[in-house]
């Protein structure tokens, strides 16, 4: 106890010198937990899509099935959301100097943001079209 | 981590590789588990493209399509899905680490063929039932 160097109140608050706990952590694993089926789902289709018929009617009409548009939906928003805090770990750990690392782990916030906005609405145009 | 930048410029992590780091088969696979990682980020943005291109309607997709069903785009949709495959299978085990199963050095070693072979197996059976079917 005594040679600790962390405070009892910041020991039981947990929180750590990032100030967000086991938050990042936590939710890099749940999202990977949800993209062990989801991948699976996503590369056996993608290898049966591109072994078949590629016509613009035929992937726009497999879209637009509820299941494959909901699924798809899930897909996107599950493997952009772990693919946004992966890549934040990658930056966190090779950009050193303060204000370039703040604008690249802004810039990999953002990029990751609009790709699953246009993703997922680019899914439910096709869908409901 | 310090805030500033070190004014002793010391090797990091990857570049000690290979001049101050032995070879170890399992230090490969936690690379390669962050060089996938980046590749499928680099994958995901280009589905969104892919999905957008199909928003615009047949005459924008028109021009994204010939190069998905061109040779050089089915090797990338080959060398995607390995990769998802490599990076699912690696993560399996990180998850069965985080709750503390197979951390010692010989079930590691071996976790890792098995997640090689699997990976492989897998991407494999993919496009062979896909061909098939
Ligand atoms: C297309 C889908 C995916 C993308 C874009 C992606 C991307 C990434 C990235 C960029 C990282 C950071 C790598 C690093 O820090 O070295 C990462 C880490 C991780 N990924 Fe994925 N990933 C995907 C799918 C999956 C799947 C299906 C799993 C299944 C379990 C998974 C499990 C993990 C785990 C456990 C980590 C943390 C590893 C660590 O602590 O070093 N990922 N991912």
């Amino acid at each position: 106890m005594s040679n600790d160097l962390r405070s009892p109140l910041s020991r039981a608050r947990g929180l750590g010198s990032a100030k967000d706990g086991v938050h990042h952590f936590w939710v890099q694993r749940v999202s990977a937990l949800a993209l062990v089926p989801l991948s699976l789902w996503f590369v056996f289709s993608i290898a049966k899509l591109a072994t078949g018929n590629t016509s613009y009617a035929a992937l726009a009409y497999w879209i637009s099935a509820p299941s494959v548009a909901v699924t798809l939906v899930l897909f996107l928003a599950a493997t952009l959301y772990h693919s946004m805090l992966g890549v934040q770990v990658v930056i966190e750990d090779y950009v050193a100097a303060p204000a370039s690392k703040l604008t690249v782990l802004m810039l990999n916030k953002f990029v990751h943001a609009i790709a699953a906005a246009a993703g997922i609405f680019a899914v439910l145009k096709i869908a409901l079209a | 981590m310090s805030s500033k930048t070190p004014a002793d410029p010391r090797p990091l992590s990857p570049f000690m590789l290979g001049q101050y780091y032995r070879f170890q088969w399992t230090s490969l696979l936690s690379f390669a588990h962050r060089i996938t990682g980046i590749g499928l980020t680099a994958g995901a943005l280009l589905v969104v493209g892919w999905l957008t291109a199909m928003a615009g309607g047949p005459k924008i997709y028109a021009m994204v399509g010939p190069h998905i069903t061109a040779w050089y785009g089915q090797i990338l949709l080959f060398c995607w899905t390995w990769a998802l495959m490599y990076h699912l299978g690696n993560g399996v085990r990180h998850l069965f680490w985080d709750v503390g199963m197979g951390f010692d050095l010989k079930t590691a070693e071996r976790s890792g063929y098995a997640v090689v072979l699997v990976s492989l197996v897998l991407t494999v059976a993919a496009w062979a039932v896909a061909r098939l079917a």
